[in-house]
Protein backbone atom coordinates (compact mmCIF):
# COMPACT_ATOMS: atom_id res chain seq x y z
CA UNK A 1 0.00 0.00 0.00
CA UNK A 2 3.41 2.29 0.04
CA UNK A 3 1.53 4.20 -3.22
CA UNK A 4 -1.29 5.56 -1.16
CA UNK A 5 1.51 7.90 0.28
CA UNK A 6 0.50 11.28 -1.74
CA UNK A 7 2.98 14.25 -2.36
CA UNK A 8 1.81 15.97 1.01
CA UNK A 9 1.90 13.72 3.73
CA UNK A 10 5.62 12.96 2.39
CA UNK A 11 6.04 16.55 3.41
CA UNK A 12 4.47 16.43 6.91
CA UNK A 13 7.55 17.62 9.28
CA UNK A 14 6.61 14.43 11.46
CA UNK A 15 6.26 11.68 8.87
CA UNK A 16 9.56 12.56 7.34
CA UNK A 17 11.20 12.35 10.53
CA UNK A 18 9.81 9.11 11.92
CA UNK A 19 11.07 8.10 8.71
CA UNK A 20 14.70 9.50 8.45
CA UNK A 21 14.96 8.03 12.32
CA UNK A 22 13.14 4.31 12.23
CA UNK A 23 13.57 3.49 7.96
CA UNK A 24 11.92 -0.08 7.65
CA UNK A 25 10.53 0.48 11.51
CA UNK A 26 7.90 2.65 9.67
CA UNK A 27 5.48 -0.29 7.34
CA UNK A 28 2.85 2.44 5.94
CA UNK A 29 1.88 6.02 6.05
CA UNK A 30 -1.73 6.97 4.49
CA UNK A 31 -3.86 9.76 4.65
CA UNK A 32 -7.18 8.90 6.72
CA UNK A 33 -10.30 11.25 6.59
CA UNK A 34 -8.82 13.47 9.44
CA UNK A 35 -5.38 12.95 9.73
CA UNK A 36 -2.71 10.69 8.42
CA UNK A 37 -2.24 7.11 9.58
CA UNK A 38 1.44 5.83 10.28
CA UNK A 39 1.85 2.12 10.62
CA UNK A 40 4.51 1.53 12.60
CA UNK A 41 6.33 -1.91 13.25
CA UNK A 42 5.46 -3.52 16.94
CA UNK A 43 8.83 -3.51 18.37
CA UNK A 44 9.90 0.82 17.62
CA UNK A 45 6.50 2.01 19.28
CA UNK A 46 7.95 3.50 21.74
CA UNK A 47 10.65 4.78 20.36
CA UNK A 48 8.57 6.61 18.12
CA UNK A 49 6.44 8.03 20.40
CA UNK A 50 9.38 9.33 22.34
CA UNK A 51 10.68 11.07 19.21
CA UNK A 52 7.12 12.47 18.15
CA UNK A 53 6.34 13.75 21.91
CA UNK A 54 9.56 15.30 22.15
CA UNK A 55 10.76 16.54 18.99
CA UNK A 56 7.45 17.01 16.89
CA UNK A 57 5.25 18.44 19.80
CA UNK A 58 2.42 15.51 20.11
CA UNK A 59 2.64 16.39 23.14
CA UNK A 60 -1.06 14.36 24.36
CA UNK A 61 -1.92 10.57 23.66
CA UNK A 62 -5.81 11.42 23.53
CA UNK A 63 -6.61 7.32 23.46
CA UNK A 64 -5.15 4.21 22.70
CA UNK A 65 -7.23 1.58 21.68
CA UNK A 66 -7.34 -2.12 20.04
CA UNK A 67 -9.37 -2.93 17.10
CA UNK A 68 -9.85 -6.82 16.47
CA UNK A 69 -9.55 -6.88 12.46
CA UNK A 70 -10.75 -10.97 11.99
CA UNK A 71 -14.02 -10.33 10.78
CA UNK A 72 -12.71 -7.23 8.61
CA UNK A 73 -13.25 -7.64 4.80
CA UNK A 74 -9.73 -8.36 3.30
CA UNK A 75 -8.06 -9.13 6.70
CA UNK A 76 -4.90 -11.69 5.88
CA UNK A 77 -3.18 -13.83 8.99
CA UNK A 78 -0.14 -12.12 8.36
CA UNK A 79 -0.81 -8.37 9.06
CA UNK A 80 -1.46 -9.46 12.69
CA UNK A 81 -5.28 -9.71 13.95
CA UNK A 82 -4.89 -7.19 16.41
CA UNK A 83 -4.40 -3.46 15.94
CA UNK A 84 -3.06 -1.07 18.65
CA UNK A 85 -4.06 2.86 17.65
CA UNK A 86 -2.85 5.69 19.10
CA UNK A 87 -4.33 8.71 17.90
CA UNK A 88 -2.26 11.49 19.37
CA UNK A 89 -2.70 15.42 19.41
CA UNK A 90 -0.41 18.16 18.97
CA UNK A 91 -1.41 21.28 21.23
CA UNK A 92 1.37 23.56 19.97
CA UNK A 93 0.95 22.83 16.17
CA UNK A 94 -2.93 21.59 16.63
CA UNK A 95 -2.85 18.66 14.79
CA UNK A 96 -3.15 15.08 15.11
CA UNK A 97 -1.86 12.04 14.01
CA UNK A 98 -2.62 8.37 14.34
CA UNK A 99 -0.70 5.71 15.51
CA UNK A 100 -0.86 2.17 14.59
CA UNK A 101 0.75 -1.41 15.63
CA UNK A 102 -0.39 -4.71 14.29
CA UNK A 103 0.42 -8.01 16.46
CA UNK A 104 -1.17 -11.21 16.69
CA UNK A 105 -2.10 -12.72 20.33
CA UNK A 106 1.04 -13.59 20.99
CA UNK A 107 3.17 -10.82 20.29
CA UNK A 108 3.74 -8.36 22.84
CA UNK A 109 3.45 -4.17 22.10
CA UNK A 110 5.77 -2.46 24.53
CA UNK A 111 3.68 0.06 26.37
CA UNK A 112 4.12 3.75 26.25
CA UNK A 113 3.33 4.70 29.73
CA UNK A 114 7.03 5.91 29.91
CA UNK A 115 6.25 8.33 27.91
CA UNK A 116 2.59 9.26 28.13
CA UNK A 117 1.61 8.36 31.74
CA UNK A 118 -2.38 8.42 30.60
CA UNK A 119 -2.05 5.49 28.39
CA UNK A 120 -1.60 3.15 31.67
CA UNK A 121 -5.55 2.89 32.05
CA UNK A 122 -6.01 2.95 28.24
CA UNK A 123 -3.89 -0.10 27.84
CA UNK A 124 -5.42 -1.98 30.84
CA UNK A 125 -8.59 -1.61 28.83
CA UNK A 126 -7.19 -2.69 25.31
CA UNK A 127 -5.97 -5.62 27.38
CA UNK A 128 -8.60 -6.44 29.01
CA UNK A 129 -10.94 -6.41 25.74
CA UNK A 130 -8.54 -8.08 23.40
CA UNK A 131 -5.96 -9.59 25.07
CA UNK A 132 -3.13 -7.64 23.52
CA UNK A 133 -0.12 -7.59 26.32
CA UNK A 134 1.75 -4.45 27.07
CA UNK A 135 4.92 -5.18 27.97
CA UNK A 136 6.85 -3.39 30.69
CA UNK A 137 3.39 -2.05 31.38
CA UNK A 138 3.37 -1.21 35.41
CA UNK A 139 0.36 -2.50 36.32
CA UNK A 140 -1.50 -4.79 34.12
CA UNK A 141 -5.25 -5.68 35.64
CA UNK A 142 -8.40 -5.94 34.31
CA UNK A 143 -10.16 -2.28 34.34
CA UNK A 144 -13.76 -2.55 33.51
CA UNK A 145 -14.79 -6.31 33.58
CA UNK A 146 -16.04 -7.80 37.38
CA UNK A 147 -13.34 -8.93 39.60
CA UNK A 148 -12.67 -12.56 37.88
CA UNK A 149 -13.94 -12.28 34.25
CA UNK A 150 -12.33 -14.92 32.08
CA UNK A 151 -12.15 -14.14 28.70
CA UNK A 152 -11.72 -11.16 26.25
CA UNK A 153 -15.10 -9.49 25.27
CA UNK A 154 -14.40 -7.21 22.43
CA UNK A 155 -12.78 -9.99 20.40
CA UNK A 156 -14.97 -10.85 17.46
CA UNK A 157 -15.27 -14.39 18.67
CA UNK A 158 -16.54 -13.37 21.77
CA UNK A 159 -20.54 -13.95 22.01
CA UNK A 160 -22.15 -10.47 22.34
CA UNK A 161 -24.44 -12.29 24.99
CA UNK A 162 -21.46 -13.57 27.01
CA UNK A 163 -20.87 -17.23 28.19
CA UNK A 164 -21.91 -16.83 32.19
CA UNK A 165 -24.76 -14.90 33.61
CA UNK A 166 -24.97 -13.83 37.71
CA UNK A 167 -27.23 -14.79 39.99
CA UNK A 168 -28.52 -15.43 43.56
CA UNK A 169 -28.53 -18.82 44.90
CA UNK A 170 -30.95 -18.82 47.52
CA UNK A 171 -28.99 -21.98 49.08
CA UNK A 172 -25.88 -21.10 49.39
CA UNK A 173 -27.12 -17.16 49.59
CA UNK A 174 -24.28 -15.27 47.35
CA UNK A 175 -24.29 -14.09 43.43
CA UNK A 176 -23.19 -17.09 41.39
CA UNK A 177 -22.12 -17.38 37.63
CA UNK A 178 -24.02 -19.92 35.61
CA UNK A 179 -23.57 -20.66 31.75
CA UNK A 180 -25.66 -18.53 30.01
CA UNK A 181 -29.21 -19.10 28.76
CA UNK A 182 -29.37 -16.01 26.92
CA UNK A 183 -29.66 -16.92 23.02
CA UNK A 184 -28.38 -14.19 20.45
CA UNK A 185 -31.17 -12.47 19.03
CA UNK A 186 -30.25 -10.88 15.10
CA UNK A 187 -33.02 -8.66 14.53
CA UNK A 188 -30.95 -6.79 11.43
CA UNK A 189 -28.52 -9.12 9.80
CA UNK A 190 -25.09 -7.19 8.80
CA UNK A 191 -25.49 -6.41 5.34
CA UNK A 192 -22.94 -4.65 2.70
CA UNK A 193 -24.36 -2.22 -0.22
CA UNK A 194 -26.51 -4.22 -3.28
CA UNK A 195 -26.58 -7.60 -0.86
CA UNK A 196 -29.91 -7.62 -1.49
CA UNK A 197 -29.95 -6.34 -5.10
CA UNK A 198 -28.53 -10.47 -6.06
CA UNK B 1 0.89 10.07 72.16
CA UNK B 2 -1.20 6.85 70.29
CA UNK B 3 0.54 5.41 67.61
CA UNK B 4 -0.54 6.19 64.36
CA UNK B 5 -0.40 3.48 61.69
CA UNK B 6 -1.16 3.48 57.83
CA UNK B 7 -4.64 1.78 57.04
CA UNK B 8 -6.58 1.23 53.84
CA UNK B 9 -10.01 2.66 53.51
CA UNK B 10 -12.77 1.94 51.17
CA UNK B 11 -14.80 4.73 49.85
CA UNK B 12 -17.95 3.31 47.74
CA UNK B 13 -19.20 2.25 45.63
CA UNK B 14 -22.55 3.18 47.16
CA UNK B 15 -20.96 6.60 48.59
CA UNK B 16 -23.12 10.23 47.95
CA UNK B 17 -20.27 11.84 46.68
CA UNK B 18 -18.57 8.80 44.77
CA UNK B 19 -20.59 10.71 42.10
CA UNK B 20 -21.84 7.59 41.01
CA UNK B 21 -20.21 3.67 41.47
CA UNK B 22 -16.50 4.74 41.98
CA UNK B 23 -15.05 2.19 44.56
CA UNK B 24 -11.56 3.68 45.67
CA UNK B 25 -9.44 2.13 47.15
CA UNK B 26 -7.16 5.01 49.71
CA UNK B 27 -4.04 4.24 51.75
CA UNK B 28 -3.97 6.95 54.51
CA UNK B 29 -1.58 7.94 56.39
CA UNK B 30 -3.42 9.34 59.51
CA UNK B 31 -6.01 11.78 57.28
CA UNK B 32 -2.97 12.20 54.86
CA UNK B 33 -3.59 10.07 51.59
CA UNK B 34 -0.55 7.86 49.95
CA UNK B 35 -2.20 6.19 47.65
CA UNK B 36 -5.60 6.46 45.78
CA UNK B 37 -6.77 3.45 43.64
CA UNK B 38 -10.06 3.61 41.76
CA UNK B 39 -11.99 1.15 40.83
CA UNK B 40 -13.77 1.51 37.64
CA UNK B 41 -16.28 -0.98 35.60
CA UNK B 42 -19.10 -1.22 37.85
CA UNK B 43 -21.16 0.86 35.22
CA UNK B 44 -19.68 -1.00 32.35
CA UNK B 45 -22.84 -2.20 29.85
CA UNK B 46 -20.23 -3.04 27.22
CA UNK B 47 -21.82 -0.32 24.80
CA UNK B 48 -18.87 -0.63 22.29
CA UNK B 49 -19.57 -4.37 22.19
CA UNK B 50 -23.49 -3.43 21.60
CA UNK B 51 -22.34 -0.63 18.73
CA UNK B 52 -21.02 -3.64 16.59
CA UNK B 53 -24.50 -5.22 16.75
CA UNK B 54 -26.69 -2.31 15.87
CA UNK B 55 -27.00 0.03 12.80
CA UNK B 56 -25.83 3.16 12.30
CA UNK B 57 -29.05 4.98 13.46
CA UNK B 58 -29.64 2.54 16.36
CA UNK B 59 -26.54 3.47 18.04
CA UNK B 60 -28.08 7.16 18.61
CA UNK B 61 -29.59 6.65 21.91
CA UNK B 62 -26.67 4.86 22.98
CA UNK B 63 -24.89 7.93 23.08
CA UNK B 64 -27.18 9.74 25.83
CA UNK B 65 -26.08 7.34 28.08
CA UNK B 66 -22.34 7.67 27.97
CA UNK B 67 -22.22 11.05 29.96
CA UNK B 68 -26.01 10.94 31.00
CA UNK B 69 -25.75 14.56 32.03
CA UNK B 70 -24.18 16.52 28.96
CA UNK B 71 -26.89 13.82 26.23
CA UNK B 72 -26.58 15.29 23.28
CA UNK B 73 -22.74 16.85 23.54
CA UNK B 74 -22.21 12.81 23.02
CA UNK B 75 -24.52 12.63 20.26
CA UNK B 76 -22.83 15.59 18.53
CA UNK B 77 -19.29 13.55 18.13
CA UNK B 78 -21.29 10.39 16.41
CA UNK B 79 -23.32 12.66 14.15
CA UNK B 80 -20.13 14.05 13.34
CA UNK B 81 -18.21 10.84 12.76
CA UNK B 82 -20.66 9.40 10.95
CA UNK B 83 -21.02 12.60 8.56
CA UNK B 84 -17.26 12.90 7.84
CA UNK B 85 -17.27 9.07 7.25
CA UNK B 86 -20.44 10.04 4.49
CA UNK B 87 -18.55 12.75 3.26
CA UNK B 88 -22.38 14.60 4.34
CA UNK B 89 -22.41 18.01 5.95
CA UNK B 90 -25.28 19.25 7.85
CA UNK B 91 -27.63 22.04 6.46
CA UNK B 92 -26.35 25.49 7.93
CA UNK B 93 -30.06 25.26 10.43
CA UNK B 94 -29.34 22.28 11.73
CA UNK B 95 -25.70 23.57 12.66
CA UNK B 96 -26.65 26.00 14.40
CA UNK B 97 -29.60 23.79 15.86
CA UNK B 98 -26.28 21.63 16.96
CA UNK B 99 -24.70 24.07 18.10
CA UNK B 100 -26.97 25.71 20.42
CA UNK B 101 -28.23 22.86 22.19
CA UNK B 102 -24.60 21.86 22.48
CA UNK B 103 -24.17 25.26 24.58
CA UNK B 104 -27.62 24.66 26.40
CA UNK B 105 -26.20 21.03 27.23
CA UNK B 106 -22.44 22.82 28.64
CA UNK B 107 -25.32 24.93 30.85
CA UNK B 108 -27.26 21.67 32.07
CA UNK B 109 -23.81 19.68 32.56
CA UNK B 110 -22.15 22.91 34.38
CA UNK B 111 -25.43 23.10 36.56
CA UNK B 112 -24.88 19.87 37.57
CA UNK B 113 -21.62 19.69 38.14
CA UNK B 114 -21.80 23.20 40.13
CA UNK B 115 -24.83 22.07 42.39
CA UNK B 116 -23.17 18.54 43.25
CA UNK B 117 -20.09 19.76 44.32
CA UNK B 118 -21.36 22.33 46.10
CA UNK B 119 -23.11 19.80 47.98
CA UNK B 120 -20.35 17.39 48.59
CA UNK B 121 -18.43 20.41 50.20
CA UNK B 122 -21.41 21.39 51.84
CA UNK B 123 -23.64 24.03 50.46
CA UNK B 124 -26.99 23.12 49.86
CA UNK B 125 -28.52 25.52 48.37
CA UNK B 126 -26.45 25.87 45.52
CA UNK B 127 -27.87 22.47 44.39
CA UNK B 128 -31.10 23.77 44.57
CA UNK B 129 -30.43 26.79 42.66
CA UNK B 130 -28.90 24.71 39.86
CA UNK B 131 -31.43 22.23 39.60
CA UNK B 132 -34.14 25.22 38.78
CA UNK B 133 -32.68 26.02 36.10
CA UNK B 134 -31.79 22.34 34.65
CA UNK B 135 -35.41 22.06 35.08
CA UNK B 136 -35.75 24.77 32.35
CA UNK B 137 -33.03 23.05 30.01
CA UNK B 138 -35.15 19.80 30.26
CA UNK B 139 -38.34 21.14 29.05
CA UNK B 140 -36.26 22.69 26.03
CA UNK B 141 -35.01 18.90 25.42
CA UNK B 142 -38.46 17.62 25.88
CA UNK B 143 -40.16 20.44 23.38
CA UNK B 144 -37.11 19.20 20.71
CA UNK B 145 -36.89 15.59 21.06
CA UNK B 146 -39.87 14.65 23.29
CA UNK B 147 -37.38 13.30 26.29
CA UNK B 148 -36.04 15.40 28.82
CA UNK B 149 -33.07 13.88 29.18
CA UNK B 150 -32.21 10.87 26.75
CA UNK B 151 -32.71 12.93 24.04
CA UNK B 152 -31.67 10.90 20.23
CA UNK B 153 -31.61 14.39 18.71
CA UNK B 154 -29.03 15.10 16.86
CA UNK B 155 -28.94 12.59 14.32
CA UNK B 156 -26.13 12.07 11.51
CA UNK B 157 -26.83 14.22 8.41
CA UNK B 158 -28.86 17.10 11.20
CA UNK B 159 -31.40 16.37 13.65
CA UNK B 160 -34.67 14.58 13.86
CA UNK B 161 -36.80 18.13 13.96
CA UNK B 162 -37.41 21.41 13.73
CA UNK B 163 -38.00 23.54 16.85
CA UNK B 164 -41.00 23.12 18.07
CA UNK B 165 -43.12 26.88 17.45
CA UNK B 166 -42.28 29.42 20.31
CA UNK B 167 -39.27 27.83 21.47
CA UNK B 168 -36.35 29.76 20.51
CA UNK B 169 -38.54 32.71 22.47
CA UNK B 170 -38.50 30.99 25.30
CA UNK B 171 -34.86 29.97 24.88
CA UNK B 172 -33.98 33.78 24.33
CA UNK B 173 -36.28 34.47 27.56
CA UNK B 174 -33.56 31.72 29.29
CA UNK B 175 -30.94 33.24 28.07
CA UNK B 176 -31.92 36.83 29.25
CA UNK B 177 -32.30 35.48 33.31
CA UNK B 178 -30.07 33.05 33.49
CA UNK B 179 -26.18 35.84 33.33
CA UNK B 180 -28.40 37.01 36.46
CA UNK B 181 -28.77 33.28 37.65
CA UNK B 182 -24.96 32.70 37.39
CA UNK B 183 -24.51 35.86 39.35
CA UNK B 184 -26.37 34.29 42.03
CA UNK B 185 -24.26 31.02 42.18
CA UNK B 186 -21.36 33.33 42.71
CA UNK B 187 -22.84 35.19 45.36
CA UNK B 188 -22.78 32.14 47.33
CA UNK B 189 -19.49 30.67 46.68
CA UNK B 190 -16.93 32.76 45.36
CA UNK B 191 -15.99 34.73 47.66
CA UNK B 192 -17.08 32.34 50.24
CA UNK B 193 -15.12 31.76 52.98
CA UNK B 194 -15.47 28.28 53.25
CA UNK B 195 -15.68 27.07 49.80
CA UNK B 196 -12.33 29.12 49.42
CA UNK B 197 -11.20 27.03 52.22
CA UNK B 198 -12.28 24.01 50.42
CA UNK B 199 -11.03 24.57 46.65
CA UNK B 200 -7.84 26.99 46.72
CA UNK B 201 -4.65 25.45 46.40
CA UNK B 202 -5.97 22.16 46.12
CA UNK B 203 -4.81 19.75 43.81
CA UNK B 204 -2.86 21.81 41.56
CA UNK B 205 -1.89 20.48 38.27
CA UNK B 206 0.71 21.96 36.32
CA UNK B 207 0.72 22.49 32.41
CA UNK B 208 2.88 19.73 31.45
CA UNK B 209 1.64 17.45 34.19
CA UNK B 210 -2.20 18.37 32.41
CA UNK B 211 -0.57 17.20 28.95
CA UNK B 212 1.03 13.71 30.24
CA UNK B 213 -2.12 13.00 31.81
CA UNK B 214 -4.55 13.42 28.74
CA UNK B 215 -6.25 16.18 30.32
CA UNK B 216 -8.85 18.01 28.17
CA UNK B 217 -11.44 20.69 28.45
CA UNK B 218 -12.06 23.14 31.74
CA UNK B 219 -9.34 20.27 33.41
CA UNK B 220 -6.73 21.74 30.84
CA UNK B 221 -7.69 25.25 30.16
CA UNK B 222 -7.59 25.77 34.32
CA UNK B 223 -4.23 24.64 34.29
CA UNK B 224 -3.67 27.36 32.02
CA UNK B 225 -3.19 26.07 28.15
CA UNK B 226 -6.08 28.23 26.13
CA UNK B 227 -7.04 25.03 24.48
CA UNK B 228 -10.78 24.69 23.32
CA UNK B 229 -11.64 22.43 20.22
CA UNK B 230 -14.86 25.06 19.77
CA UNK B 231 -12.08 27.41 18.34
CA UNK B 232 -8.71 25.58 17.81
CA UNK B 233 -10.54 22.82 15.53
CA UNK B 234 -14.14 24.57 14.85
CA UNK B 235 -16.76 22.07 14.06
CA UNK B 236 -20.29 22.78 12.34
CA UNK B 237 -20.54 26.66 12.95
CA UNK B 238 -18.61 27.29 16.02
CA UNK B 239 -16.09 29.35 13.60
CA UNK B 240 -19.02 31.48 13.23
CA UNK B 241 -19.38 32.44 16.96
CA UNK B 242 -17.90 34.81 18.86
CA UNK B 243 -16.82 33.60 22.44
CA UNK B 244 -13.94 33.38 25.03
CA UNK B 245 -12.20 30.69 26.11
CA UNK B 246 -11.42 31.19 30.24
CA UNK B 247 -8.29 30.01 31.02
CA UNK B 248 -6.68 29.12 34.61
CA UNK B 249 -3.64 30.19 36.61
CA UNK B 250 -3.20 28.23 39.31
CA UNK B 251 -4.33 25.25 38.00
CA UNK B 252 -6.15 24.46 41.44
CA UNK B 253 -9.70 23.54 42.28
CA UNK B 254 -10.87 27.03 42.73
CA UNK B 255 -9.79 27.65 39.33
CA UNK B 256 -11.84 25.16 38.21
CA UNK B 257 -14.69 26.28 39.18
CA UNK B 258 -14.00 29.51 38.22
CA UNK B 259 -13.36 28.44 34.70
CA UNK B 260 -16.59 26.37 34.45
CA UNK B 261 -18.58 29.41 35.61
CA UNK B 262 -17.06 32.06 33.30
CA UNK B 263 -18.11 28.96 30.22
CA UNK B 264 -21.95 29.14 31.19
CA UNK B 265 -21.45 32.95 30.71
CA UNK B 266 -19.95 32.15 27.43
CA UNK B 267 -22.06 29.37 26.74
CA UNK B 268 -25.08 31.35 27.57
CA UNK B 269 -23.58 34.12 24.74
CA UNK B 270 -23.49 31.63 21.84
CA UNK B 271 -26.77 30.47 22.53
CA UNK B 272 -28.01 34.24 21.81
CA UNK B 273 -26.35 34.56 18.60
CA UNK B 274 -27.75 30.78 17.99
CA UNK B 275 -31.02 32.30 18.38
CA UNK B 276 -30.55 35.42 16.59
CA UNK B 277 -29.54 33.51 13.13
CA UNK B 278 -32.56 30.69 13.72
CA UNK B 279 -34.92 33.01 13.69
CA UNK B 280 -33.73 34.42 10.78
CA UNK B 281 -33.16 31.58 8.62
CA UNK B 282 -35.65 28.70 8.16
CA UNK B 283 -34.40 25.96 6.10
CA UNK B 284 -33.79 21.82 5.95
CA UNK B 285 -33.03 20.86 9.48
CA UNK B 286 -31.64 17.16 8.11
CA UNK B 287 -29.63 16.63 4.77
CA UNK B 288 -30.85 15.85 1.89
CA UNK B 289 -28.69 13.08 1.42
CA UNK B 290 -31.19 10.00 0.75
CA UNK B 291 -29.16 7.44 2.82
CA UNK B 292 -28.86 9.51 5.92
CA UNK B 293 -32.74 11.03 5.90
CA UNK B 294 -35.91 9.05 5.91
CA UNK B 295 -38.66 10.44 2.82
CA UNK B 296 -41.23 12.74 3.25
CA UNK B 297 -44.28 11.27 5.10
CA UNK B 298 -46.54 12.72 2.51
CA UNK B 299 -44.47 11.50 -0.43
CA UNK B 300 -44.84 8.02 0.83
CA UNK B 301 -48.11 7.82 0.32
CA UNK B 302 -48.41 7.39 -3.37
CA UNK B 303 -44.76 6.30 -4.36
CA UNK B 304 -43.09 2.76 -3.99
CA UNK B 305 -39.90 3.76 -4.39
CA UNK B 306 -40.30 6.09 -1.66
CA UNK B 307 -42.08 3.75 1.02
CA UNK B 308 -39.02 0.90 0.30
CA UNK B 309 -36.65 3.67 1.16
CA UNK B 310 -38.94 4.57 4.41
CA UNK B 311 -38.73 0.67 5.63
CA UNK B 312 -35.14 0.16 4.44
CA UNK B 313 -33.81 3.32 6.80
CA UNK B 314 -35.60 2.20 9.34
CA UNK B 315 -34.77 -1.40 9.39
CA UNK B 316 -31.21 -2.22 7.35
CA UNK B 317 -30.33 1.46 7.97
CA UNK B 318 -27.83 2.90 5.53
CA UNK B 319 -24.09 2.03 4.67
CA UNK B 320 -21.36 3.88 5.74
CA UNK B 321 -18.86 3.83 3.45
CA UNK B 322 -15.13 1.55 4.68
CA UNK B 323 -12.79 3.83 6.23
CA UNK B 324 -11.82 4.97 9.88
CA UNK B 325 -12.11 8.39 11.15
CA UNK B 326 -11.55 9.96 14.74
CA UNK B 327 -13.34 13.32 15.48
CA UNK B 328 -13.30 15.20 18.80
CA UNK B 329 -15.99 17.59 20.20
CA UNK B 330 -15.46 20.11 22.87
CA UNK B 331 -17.76 18.46 25.17
CA UNK B 332 -18.45 20.24 28.76
CA UNK B 333 -15.99 17.46 30.39
CA UNK B 334 -13.65 17.88 27.75
CA UNK B 335 -12.23 16.01 24.62
CA UNK B 336 -15.09 13.39 23.79
CA UNK B 337 -14.16 11.48 20.66
CA UNK B 338 -15.56 8.86 18.57
CA UNK B 339 -12.95 6.30 16.82
CA UNK B 340 -15.18 4.76 14.33
CA UNK B 341 -13.73 1.89 11.72
CA UNK B 342 -16.14 1.40 9.35
CA UNK B 343 -16.42 -1.98 6.85
CA UNK B 344 -18.54 -0.58 4.56
CA UNK B 345 -21.75 -2.06 6.19
CA UNK B 346 -24.59 -1.02 7.90
CA UNK B 347 -23.31 -1.43 11.92
CA UNK B 348 -20.03 -0.26 12.57
CA UNK B 349 -17.08 -2.44 12.57
CA UNK B 350 -15.52 -0.83 15.77
CA UNK B 351 -16.50 2.08 17.39
CA UNK B 352 -14.08 3.79 20.53
CA UNK B 353 -15.08 6.26 22.52
CA UNK B 354 -12.66 8.36 24.34
CA UNK B 355 -14.44 9.89 27.35
CA UNK B 356 -12.80 12.69 28.93
CA UNK B 357 -13.85 11.43 32.78
CA UNK B 358 -11.78 8.21 31.72
CA UNK B 359 -8.57 9.83 31.46
CA UNK B 360 -8.96 12.55 34.20
CA UNK B 361 -10.34 9.84 36.76
CA UNK B 362 -7.05 8.22 35.94
CA UNK B 363 -5.21 11.17 37.09
CA UNK B 364 -7.20 11.41 40.57
CA UNK B 365 -4.05 9.30 42.26
CA UNK B 366 -1.58 11.89 40.83
CA UNK B 367 -4.25 14.62 42.28
CA UNK B 368 -5.02 13.07 45.63
CA UNK B 369 -1.65 12.32 47.20
CA UNK B 370 -0.68 14.17 49.92
CA UNK B 371 -4.06 15.90 50.72
CA UNK B 372 -6.31 14.97 53.39
CA UNK B 373 -9.34 12.44 53.08
CA UNK B 374 -11.65 15.59 53.13
CA UNK B 375 -10.36 16.68 49.86
CA UNK B 376 -10.45 13.83 47.83
CA UNK B 377 -14.19 14.57 47.82
CA UNK B 378 -13.16 17.87 46.91
CA UNK B 379 -10.87 16.80 44.12
CA UNK B 380 -13.32 13.89 42.79
CA UNK B 381 -15.83 16.55 42.13
CA UNK B 382 -13.73 19.36 40.64
CA UNK B 383 -13.17 16.48 37.54
CA UNK B 384 -16.67 16.64 37.27
CA UNK B 385 -17.02 12.16 36.82
CA UNK B 386 -19.46 10.82 35.35
CA UNK B 387 -19.72 6.97 35.82
CA UNK B 388 -21.47 6.41 32.35
CA UNK B 389 -18.96 7.81 30.20
CA UNK B 390 -15.76 6.49 32.61
CA UNK B 391 -16.98 2.78 31.98
CA UNK B 392 -18.98 2.81 29.13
Amino acid sequence: MMNDIKEEQQDLPEVVGLKKQFGDGILEVSKSLDCTVVVVRCDRIVEACHYLKDQQGYEQLMDLCGVDMSEYPGFVKEDGRYQVVYNLLSIQHNKRLRLKVQVDARQLVNSVVEVWPTANWFEREAFEMYGVIFNHHPDLRRLLTDYGFEGYPMRKDFPVEGRVEMFFDDEQWRCVYRPNAVENRVLIPKTWPGADRG
Amino acid sequence: MAEIKNYTLNFGPQHPSAHGVLRLVLELDGEVVERAEPHIGLLHRGTEKLFEQKTYLQNVPYFDRFDYVSMMANEHAYALAVEKLMGVEAPERAQYIRVMFAELTRILNHCMWLGAVALDIGAMTVFLYCFREREDIFDFYEEVSGARMHAAYFRPGGVSKDLPDGLLEKIKAFTDTFPGYIDEYETLLTENRIWKQRNVDIAIVDEETALAWGFSGPMIRSSGVAWDLRKTQPYDVYDKMEFDIPVGATGDCYDRYLVRVEEMRQSNEIIRQCIEWLLDNPGDIKSRDGRLSSPDRADMKDDMETLIHHFKYFSEGYHVPAGEVYTAVEHPKGEFGVYLVSDGSNKPYRMKVRAAGFAHLEALDYMCRGHMIADVVAILGTQDIVFGEVDR
